[in-house]
């Protein structure tokens, strides 16, 4: 009885391994900081959000996306709500793809995961400047992005390996 | 048109709106709490800003307990960053003392084979203190280019001791008193130093001229092809009152009048204080 307990709880965490991970990344401020180079983040958080959504959303329940954002915004510093904003977007907008497209490629997941973080950086950049009153470096949001999008292919292919072994 | 419309509101819809088996609230609820949890961040209220310490608080505990494997791999790569830091230091200062003790162990072989040589060739070891002195007077008379010491017999000065300004030659003691003293300054025309231009060893004599420039003399023109602008003289030591290898000037060569003079590096205009050297026999290895 006992052993089957511990392996139920053992496969739910597996199974909730990407939630798990997007959590301790969020608490982490996971942005390779300890290696120091000059311009040079990328936004796991997004990718993580827009692969597991788009491929299994039963493993990253909305719910825990919305407590893992408040949790973003306490670390960062970010007023309370935007990112759990910004990751339901993510979410949302995923759910619309897998409504609307039959046939999923990697290249058309690129392509909107590309416009899906423009119009999430711009919806951003407007909250913070407009109803915050924040400074914001548009160089380090621009780059930040650029590298988000360079790294979506790598982490695509890590993810995708990962997904058969929690599943 | 309609139809496609009507696509997208039902996918719209489905993905707002509709709950998954698990979720207990709507993505279109979340995304409205958030969006109320922002307008009340804007708006300040003590509630808000009570929930967001309290928050704060729990997450900044969980953040520390998160942050330790971070930390740890931090901790690690820049262990790892030092010592490979340490290592090449390390490394580099190492060759550097090994190519310093081989310049040491080389120059203790030359200073005994110099002491060696001497010996051989009967050279008395000079050793030598220094007396520093002001200078009280300073001649500028066109016969006689010499300056006052406040230092004479009292302090040991004597007859033909050196006399440098910083490490360069001045001059020689030419008179001494009891609590005075007289360098006639190499610059002056009755000077003649033994000197050796270096590197080619070279011996000649150095000459005043009653200018602020000597002359070399007894120098053989065979040599004269050899000689550059890039050449110093230094004393020689030869009659044995001065210690070989002070530095006395540069050499220049006058195209004009084809002689060659001496740019002194002292400047006699400048001088306050002195060095005496006091020449001391001393033993075999030149020490006292």
């Amino acid at each position: 009885m006992g052993k089957s307990n511990d392996s139920s709880i053992f496969s739910k965490l597996k199974f909730y391994g990407p939630i798990i991970i997007l959590l301790i990344a969020n608490l982490n401020e996971f942005d390779l900081n300890y290696l120091k180079p000059d311009y040079f983040s990328f936004n796991f958080s997004f990718i993580l959000i827009f692969f597991w959504s788009l491929k299994n959303p039963q493993q990253v329940p909305t719910l825990m996306i919305f407590l893992c954002g408040l949790f973003n915004d306490v670390v960062t510093s970010l007023p309370i709500g935007l990112s759990s904003f910004n990751y339901l977007l993510i979410c949302g907008v995923t759910a619309y793809l897998r409504n609307i497209i039959l046939r999923p490629n990697f290249i058309n997941d690129w392509m909107f995961f590309l416009i899906t973080i423009l119009i999430l950086n711009s919806i951003n950049y407007l909250i913070l400047q407009i109803f915050f009153d924040m400074e914001i470096s548009q160089i380090n949001y621009v780059i930040n992005l650029g590298f988000t999008v360079i790294f979506f292919p790598l982490f695509f292919y890590i993810f995708k390996n990962l997904q058969k072994i929690l599943i | 048109m309609v139809r496609s419309r009507d696509d997208f509101v039902i996918a719209f819809r489905s993905a707002f709106l509709k709950k998954k088996a698990k979720d207990k609230f709507s993505l279109f609820t979340l995304i409205i709490a958030s969006i109320v949890l922002l307008i009340l961040t804007n708006l300040n209220l003590k509630i808000i800003n009570n929930l967001e310490k309290g928050l704060q608080d729990i997450v900044y505990r969980i953040s520390v307990v998160a942050s330790i494997p971070e930390k740890k791999i931090q901790d690690y790569y820049l262990k790892a960053k030092d010592h490979l830091a340490v290592y090449e230091l390390k490394t580099k200062e190492e060759n550097l003392y090994e190519k310093y003790n081989a310049e040491k162990l080389a120059n203790e072989y030359l200073i005994s084979e110099n002491n060696r040589l001497r010996k051989i060739i009967g050279e008395q070891q000079l050793s030598q203190d220094n007396i520093i002195a002001k200078v009280l007077l300073d001649r500028e008379s066109p016969f006689l280019n010499s300056i006052i010491l406040n230092k004479g017999s009292k302090d040991n000065i004597e007859l033909g001791m050196a006399v440098v300004d910083d490490d360069y030659l001045v001059g020689k003691i030419v008179e001494v008193n009891f609590l005075t003293s007289r360098v006639i300054l190499v610059t002056d025309i009755n000077s003649k130093i033994p000197g050796i231009i270096e590197p080619l060893g070279i011996h000649s004599i150095v000459s005043g001229s009653g200018k602020n420039e000597g002359t070399v003399e007894y120098l053989k023109e065979e040599y004269y092809p050899k000689i550059n602008d890039d050449l110093n003289i230094f004393t020689s030591g030869i009659a044995g009152i001065f210690k070989p290898g002070i530095p006395i000037g540069k050499l220049k060569f006058d195209n004009k009048n084809k002689i060659f003079s001496v740019n002194f590096f002292s400047d006699f205009t400048q001088l306050e204080y002195v060095k005496v050297l006091i020449s001391n026999k001393g033993d075999e290895n030149g020490q006292k």
